[in-house]
């Protein structure tokens, strides 16, 4: 017996399968490098000089909240959900951290940093069991859970205020040195771990069609809730990166990440439509955004017009994306 | 490999009294059905007869509403996959359940994944794995790199019936599996199916091809209206479509009129496209014309064009003499152009299988019989009334949403929104896959009233004989994106439209 005849014909090789399979993801680094090299030269000809240790400090410890969110937000898309209260979710651990950890001991330090991101966990059970368990949208479910975070953050710390103990500044995001990419190098270890454990593969199943997923045998309403279970942690994580990068406490500084951490997965190549992306490409599509500010920075631009001239940018990436995806689509 | 069988007397699944209802349909009526081990038992029965949904519910995807299965003498439990899957039992569905953004290799081995370190999934050895698998079953020229969803449909077909085999299956069921594969595609699924006959184990399919059935099944059970109507080893053909419909069919396929005026109503000239070169034909008022040719040679890309979906480099497609410019579907329905495509996935290309059978019927037509956007109910209610009275769907109500309707009541319905629409050339594309024999019966009827009416059809069916026997006036075999033959009907030699589909290398 033999396959369909217009199956015949050559066989590609595994890396031109790999290539034409993660157009997004290699664009993904692809756009990340670019706005690299534009970065270095619009800062060279502002100030003369390359960039340094100062600047690649002050870059990856501002990103580090906005690629922790965005992986959380990732996990959810991959599963085909959508999680919008990662912003709610930052503003209560960024608070928390403010108020607990004041003058703490490094026990203490340890201590209320574990409980945050056990928070953020039941936070995203709360998530994951209205969606999965309740069969509600995940769009409205997660659009209140924001509103209910953001005003148990309020609640935590009314006024702006608290303080981070500088030695866990230094610890996760030091400012002398790039010690946070260490942080960045246990995600992608991470990663890499989590898409061959079965949850991992559970995950993109479901994206991919939950029915044939469940006739497989996958447990998909255990597997989704556990999604956005991952997507609270990460979320959390984002907000104690976010408390020790600003040093103290605000309930309402987490808010924008909602968006951005979408952003960012769109920019990375993950969809919402579930099954296809990597939390790779949306590291990179966080780095991207946090750099685009630096760069609007050195070209002279308003920072009132920052969020616009990211959209732009957004529009334009998921553009060329969409262009060499149908070209790379037709031609195999 | 044998399979043990602890308890030889009991059955090796069986369904007793099983009744499942969807909104106001009984899809099963208190049916029974029981299989032994060691042998291939077909299920047969008309469309919406009830067999799909007794497969479901017997692979536990679906939990009826009363009823017992029983596996091998032990009761199972009920609406859960997993507990199907702990009896040994795997189920290959009609609609495939399939990864489609995952590699074939992915998909062939999910959930079973080659484990290394920590049981950690070892990419590695996912498609030397799955090269093993293939080559274990005859399967070639499928590429275990390859997404799901860049393969023909033939493809992901016997992906996801190597996918259930290699798992030993104690119980395997195969709902439709042949509707989508080709001659040799289908002598592979025999000798597998032959093969687990040896080994003693069970497997159930449907197919509406007589012939299968007859072929490889032991013994055949009908269904009709949601009820098991008996279980045969010897039964005819002809005795079995009386079982199914509850009275007697032709099927014989009828024959067109001879064409009058050979007045052209759609031209195409030297259409070209991804998947298309140079096409040039002529389709006349009131002619059928078949199109043939290997699967995936360029037939759906054609038709989609035709109705202003596809995607082409060049070419002219005229209607009536007159050249059209015709970018979107919504040109090709317009009046004076008139162009209607029913294609063969009626749920994901035609039907909005939520909103009811009136909507359906009026989508395209809506504005013409409206005051100011608001639609008079009265002419609706007239027009809706006789389209269905004409093409005699069988239904409760107008209300009633069209996914708890029949397949072939489907198709009828999405058949008389283009009337409505007064469609002039109708492009019926593999309308007939997976319908049974009465509902194939009064398609063909229908085509031939719809040409008698001076209306064209484009006909295409990945069934060879559909298209060459008497149905068409005149059949255009397509290989490659390219017109190879055309062959005069009607009653075109099936070997000869086989041939040309080959290319004249391969002709003996």
């Amino acid at each position: 017996m033999s396959g369909p005849e217009a199956g015949r014909g050559k066989r590609r090789g595994r890396w031109s399968h790999f290539s034409a399979q993660n157009v997004p993801l290699l664009l993904a680094f692809f756009i990340l490098a670019g706005t690299v090299i534009f970065y270095v030269v619009l800062f060279y000809a502002s100030l003369g000089r390359l960039p340094g240790n100062f600047e690649l400090t002050s870059t990856t410890n501002s990103a580090m909240p906005l690629v922790f969110a965005t992986v959380g937000q990732t996990i959810v898309f991959l599963c085909r959900g959508i999680d919008l209260s990662v912003g709610g979710m930052m503003d209560i651990s960024n608070s928390l951290a403010a108020v607990k950890m004041q003058g703490g001991g490094m026990g203490s330090v340890a201590g209320w940093s574990a409980i945050i991101l056990l928070i953020g966990a039941v936070g995203g059970l709360i998530n994951g069991l209205l969606v999965a368990v309740g069969r509600l949208q995940p769009i409205v479910v997660t659009l209140a859970t924001l509103s209910i975070f953001q005003g148990i953050a309020i609640r935590i710390l009314p006024q702006p205020g608290g303080k981070i103990p500088p030695s866990y500044t230094a610890f996760l995001t030091n400012t002398s040195y790039p010690s946070a990419l260490i942080f960045v190098a246990l995600l992608v270890l991470f990663w890499l771990v989590f898409r061959r454990t079965s949850f991992g593969v559970a995950i993109y199943a479901i994206g991919n069609d939950e029915e044939a997923a469940r006739a497989n045998g996958v447990r998909t309403t255990r597997t989704r809730v556990g999604s956005y279970v991952m997507g609270g942690i990460f979320a959390a994580a984002a907000g104690l990166f976010l408390a020790a990068t600003t040093t103290g406490g605000d309930a309402t500084a987490g808010e924008s990440f909602t968006l951005t951490s979408i952003a960012a997965a769109f920019l990375g190549g993950t969809t919402i439509f579930g099954g296809r992306g990597s939390a790779l490409g949306s590291i990179a599509g966080a780095f991207v955004l946090s750099i685009l500010i630096s760069v609007l920075f050195f070209a002279g631009i308003d920072p009132l017009y920052q969020s616009f001239y990211q959209g732009l940018f957004l529009v334009l990436a998921v553009v060329i994306g969409t262009l060499i995806s149908r070209f790379v689509g037709r031609k195999g | 490999m044998a399979v043990s069988n602890s308890n030889s007397t009991a059955p090796a699944i069986e369904g007793i009294e099983v009744s499942k209802t969807f909104g106001a349909v009984k899809a099963v009526d208190g049916a029974s059905f029981a299989a032994r081990m060691g042998e291939v038992h077909g299920l047969v029965g008309e469309n919406g007869a009830g067999k799909s949904t007794m497969i479901k519910v017997l692979s536990g995807v679906l939990s009826p509403d009363s009823g017992t299965v029983r596996v091998k003498g032990h009761q199972m439990e009920l609406g859960s996959p997993q507990a199907a899957q702990a009896s040994g039992i795997r189920t290959v569905f009609q609609e495939l359940s399939l990864m489609p953004w995952m590699t074939v290799a992915e998909n062939l081995l999910l959930r079973r994944e080659p484990k290394g370190f920590a049981r950690l999934l070892k990419r590695r050895d996912l498609a030397p794995r799955a090269e093993e698998v293939f080559a274990e079953l005859g399967v070639e020229n499928i590429d275990p790199l390859e997404l799901v969803s860049n393969l023909a449909l033939a493809q992901q077909q016997i992906v996801e019936i190597a996918r259930n085999v290699i798992q030993e299956p104690e119980i395997l069921f195969l709902d439709e599996p042949t509707s989508s594969l080709a001659g040799r595609e289908v002598e592979w699924l025999f000798g597998l199916l032959d093969r687990l006959r040896e080994e003693g184990r069970c497997a159930i399919f449907t197919s509406h091809r007589w012939r299968e059935v007859e072929r490889l099944a032991d013994r055949i059970t009908v269904f009709r209206d949601g009820k098991d109507v008996g279980t045969h080893a010897e039964i005819d053909e002809s005795e079995a479509i009386t079982l199914m419909t509850g009275r007697k069919v032709d099927t014989a396929y009828p024959v067109p009129p001879p064409l009058k005026d050979a007045e052209p109503t759609l031209e195409v000239r030297g259409l070209s496209g991804p998947k298309l070169s140079d096409l040039s034909f002529v389709l006349h008022k009131g002619e059928i014309l078949g199109v043939g040719g290997l699967e995936g040679q360029g037939q759906s890309e054609l038709f989609l064009s035709v109705f202003g979906a596809g995607d082409l480099s060049e070419g002219e497609i005229l209607v009536g003499g007159e050249p059209t410019k015709i970018h979107n579907p919504g040109d090709a329905i317009r009046v004076g152009l008139g162009i209607a495509l029913i294609p063969e996935d009626r749920k994901s290309e035609g039907l909005l299988l939520p909103m009811s059978v009136r909507d359906n019927l009026m989508l395209p037509v809506m504005g013409r019989f409206s005051v100011g956007g608001v639609i008079r109910g009265g002419t609706e209610k007239r027009l809706v009334e006789q389209m269905i009275e004409r093409l005699q769907i069988r239904l409760r109500s107008t209300d009633q949403a069209v996914d708890t309707l029949s397949g072939g009541n489907q198709q009828k319905t999405l058949v008389g929104r283009w009337l409505l629409a007064d469609s002039r050339i109708l492009l019926f594309y593999d309308v007939t896959r997976g319908v049974d024999v009465a509902t194939k019966q009064d398609i063909y009827e229908l085509m031939l009233r719809l040409i008698s009416e001076g209306r064209s059809i484009l006909f295409y069916s990945s069934e060879t004989e559909e298209v060459a026997r008497r149905l068409s006036h005149r059949v255009l075999v397509m290989r490659e994106g390219r017109l190879s033959a055309e062959l005069e009907g009607p009653n075109v030699d099936t070997e000869e439209m086989v041939a040309a589909g080959l290319g004249e290398d391969v002709r003996a």
